[in-house]
């Protein structure tokens, strides 16, 4: 047996490490400060930029891509080079993938906070990044089958099945979810309108927790708790069935987060269905993984890796129990819109990806340093802080879901809402946002403890970048077996042409799939009375969009008599027919806006986006003083219009061409019926008289920001209205 | 609500290339021995040795 010898690039695994521990800082950074944003709602005052709406799905995709994206990229790099005993295919490659994906993560940085988001959840990134981190992954998916295709080690141990899972299912994942239509260089709208946009968005949702935070985790813990522990893993088969069987299933669960909405009934039981069976394979993983330490319990004692792996995994078990439960319809009908599914998150953000990728850390700082790690004190310290945040930050939450759920759903004996003020069921739950502040604050000072722990190790440490291994060639497959195979052995030989054809295959099927999307009309059941939005409510829609208004207000009232007590008549999927995309929201930190339409004044709407606090005393939201001043851009209103044009809405070309005329009008109206305030009344004509005098240009009130989104805010749930106004 | 239809549709299309992976990975033997792997990944390959001297340590696959 000929003995080659080659190097594993370490410098790779090092460069995605560094990327894990800064993005992670500022991920958790931004999620405190947003933690803090319910305490303190004007916090970041009149700051465009740093407002909550904003800075929301900046935090998301900040943990999610950036934080646990770039653990994924250094623990497979590692892990996939020793498994496979090669080099990784191509360092070209390596580097863009690595560079491509920083970039991608810094775009994210800058566009998120400047209001420029599709709002679909964890895919808010607007299309030129989309298809950034489409080609990105496909590089990273060619280095990594590249690498297989050339090992040394004929079998593909268990991990190295789910990276392949992982690769080939976010790839279709992402896809398909971000297929939308430009209207400029920044701003598109999704191809898909309101009940085929929410499927679709989480079927992708869904899947980006399977596929993205736990299959790469799977296989990470399938590698990691082994080596940490020196011990095989608990069952091999029982990881092969576990593998196959989740990822057949884990795909067709997304429609449980959409339970009760307006989505037929039988998707959502199928989701339901496929969630429940879903507990098998996940407790498959979780008991495999833990099993693995069968008497090597003692080094868990004084091992901070396996400590980290250990509550990782059984945060993973919690997480995984608690995921069917919240698909049980009746069980989802409380926990749905309410903090208990910020605390489900997070137990398995905090506990299995950020706890598994810290003893990852632990793990390998020292190994590619050659050295050992400088406190073992500070990683025990990290442990307990680390351990002690998770349950201060996901217990809070859980009594906040329970008392959010049991309030909204509260009825006095005469049949009326005991809280009918939205209001009193976020102030009652502020000690628990309080301790859910402190619960991060402690988990991110254990973060900081690793932090330093690590630069210090390195310091001490030698650098080795590229490390020399030994290992037999793989011996040539003998003629019997190849006597059998055709032309795909040549291929499975050839990685650069099997990319691409699998990259022609996925197109071909995506296009056969998208064009009838587009062209074929959808047979959701339509409603006469719902017309497309006017001109500057399409504009107001946008700026709702932009501020990331649907991070805190749903727009999906379900069929419970609690919520059409509260907000009115419940939503139907014909209502939302021409809602690229669909903004139903996922969580109530503020109520249900999908009646809102002419429930107040367009002076309330006013002076509530002005000062909420004005108008709702004790009122979480914060100030957006800055719709107020904004000039609205109608630059490219028809561009917008042509664009819903295209994707099925039926704006004629007359209405079109008379945008501006019908926004002028409509702006009009609503600055006339702002002067009903004689309060209003006053500091305008103060503030025009000023301008005037100063020389200084005014934008006049009906071609303010403001006027748009208070255009879109009357219009919201109303064409309902109509048609039962018309029947009577 | 037609969208289901396209979803339906990669979902299989993701399920039978899972379900065709699986039977050609059987079929290779890659599941014939589900005990050697386990243990076989915790042999470190790499070479401790001539630390010392960076020439060595260029990139040679």
């Amino acid at each position: 047996m000929e003995m080659q010898q080659f190097h594993y690039d370490n410098k790779i695994v090092k460069n995605f490490l560094y990327a894990t521990m800064l993005w992670g800082v500022v991920g958790m950074l931004v999620g405190l400060l947003l933690a803090f944003m319910f305490l303190f709602p004007n916090l970041t005052d009149g700051i465009s930029w740093l407002s909550f709406g904003r800075l929301r799905p900046l935090h998301t995709n900040a943990v999610i891509f950036a934080f646990v994206g770039n653990a994924i990229f250094a623990g497979v790099y590692y892990s996939a080079q020793r498994l496979l005993k090669a080099r990784m295919f191509s360092d070209v490659l390596s580097k863009i993938n690595f560079w491509g994906w920083q970039l991608i993560i810094v775009s994210a940085a800058l566009t998120l906070p400047l209001g420029i988001t599709t709002s679909k959840e964890y895919a808010e990134l607007e299309w030129p990044i989309d298809i950034a981190i489409a080609l990105v992954w496909v590089v990273f998916g060619w280095n990594l089958i590249g690498t297989i295709l050339k090992r040394r080690q004929r079998h593909l141990y268990v991990a190295i099945w789910f990276y392949i899972a992982t690769f080939v299912t976010v790839a279709v994942l992402h896809i398909f979810n971000s297929l939308e239509l430009p209207v400029s260089a920044l701003k598109s709208y999704s191809v898909y309108a309101g009940v085929q946009d929410a499927l679709v968005q989480w079927w992708y949702g869904h899947n980006a927790v399977a596929f993205f935070l736990t299959t790469p985790f799977l296989g990470l813990m399938y590698y990691f708790v082994p080596k940490a522990a020196n011990r095989p893993v608990y069952s091999y088969r029982l990881s092969i069935v576990h593998f196959w069987s989740l990822i057949f299933i884990y795909i067709w669960a997304g429609p449980h987060h959409l339970l009760y909405t307006a989505l037929p009934e039988w998707a959502q039981n199928l989701g339901t269905t496929f969630s429940i069976m879903l507990l098998m394979p996940s407790w498959g993983g979780m008991i495999n993984g833990l099993l693995t330490l069968r008497g090597a319990w003692d080094k868990v004692r004084t091992d901070p890796v396996l400590k980290f792996m250990v509550v990782a995994i059984t945060g993973y078990g919690m997480a995984t129990f608690e995921g069917p439960t919240l698909s049980l319809k009746n069980v989802n009908a409380i926990a749905h819109f309410t903090d208990w599914i910020i605390a489900h998150v997070h137990v398995g953000a905090l506990a299995w990806n950020g706890f598994l990728t810290f003893g990852m850390i632990y793990y390998l700082v020292p190994r590619l340093f050659k050295t050992k790690l400088y406190s073992l004190g500070l990683a025990n310290l990290h442990f307990w802080i680390g351990t002690l945040g998770i349950i201060m930050y996901a217990l809070p939450m859980y009594v906040a879901g329970f008392t959010q759920a049991s309030m909204w759903k509260q009825f006095n004996p005469d049949g009326t809402l005991t809280y009918g003020n939205f209001l009193e069921t976020v102030t009652e739950i502020i000690p628990m946002y309080w301790m859910r502040a402190i619960g991060g604050t402690l988990f991110i000072t254990g973060m900081l403890i690793m932090i330093y722990n690590v630069i210090v190790t390195i310091k001490q440490g030698s650098k080795v970048e590229n490390e020399l291994a030994e290992a037999p060639a793989l011996e040539r497959v003998t003629k019997k077996r190849t006597a059998s195979e055709g032309w795909h052995t040549w291929l499975e030989r050839r990685p650069i042409q099997l990319t691409i054809l699998a990259t022609v295959a996925i197109l071909i099927g995506g296009i056969v799939q998208i064009v009838p999307t587009i062209m074929v009309k959808s047979n959701i059941p339509t409603i006469a009375s719902v017309q497309p939005y006017t001109p500057l409510e399409l504009e107001g829609r946008d700026i709702y969009i932009r501020e990331g208004c649907v991070g805190c207000h749903s727009q999906m009232i379900r069929p419970f008599r609690s919520e059409v007590e509260r907000y009115g008549e419940y939503s139907k999927a014909g209502e939302y027919v021409y809602d690229h995309p669909f903004l139903w929201g996922s969580k109530r930190t503020g109520p249900d806006l999908h009646r809102v339409g002419s429930k107040y004044s367009d002076n309330w709407h006013f002076n509530h986006m002005y000062d909420p606090q004005s108008t709702s005393s004790g009122s979480i939201m914060p100030r957006y003083p800055w719709l107020i001043k904004n000039e609205l851009d109608k630059s490219q209103t028809e561009a917008k219009m042509k664009t819903m044009v295209s994707l099925g809405v039926p704006y004629s070309d007359e209405d079109i061409a008379k945008a501006q005329e019908s926004m002028a009008a409509q702006g009009e109206q609503i600055e006339q019926n702002l002067y009903s305030d004689p309060d209003f009344a006053k500091t305008y004509e103060a503030d025009k008289k000023y301008a005037a005098e100063n020389g200084e240009p005014f934008v006049e009130m009906k071609n303010r920001e403001i006027t748009a989104l208070i255009a879109y805010l009357q219009r919201l749930g109303t064409d309902i209205k109509v048609e039962a106004t018309a029947q009577n | 609500m037609s969208v289901i239809y396209i979803l339906l549709a990669i979902s299989i299309v993701v399920a039978v290339c899972f379900f065709f992976a699986f039977v050609m990975a059987v079929k290779k033997g890659q599941y014939d021995d589900s005990y050697t792997p386990s243990v076989r990944m915790l042999f470190e390959d790499e070479l401790v040795k001539e630390k010392s001297d960076k020439s060595i340590l260029t990139k040679k696959d």
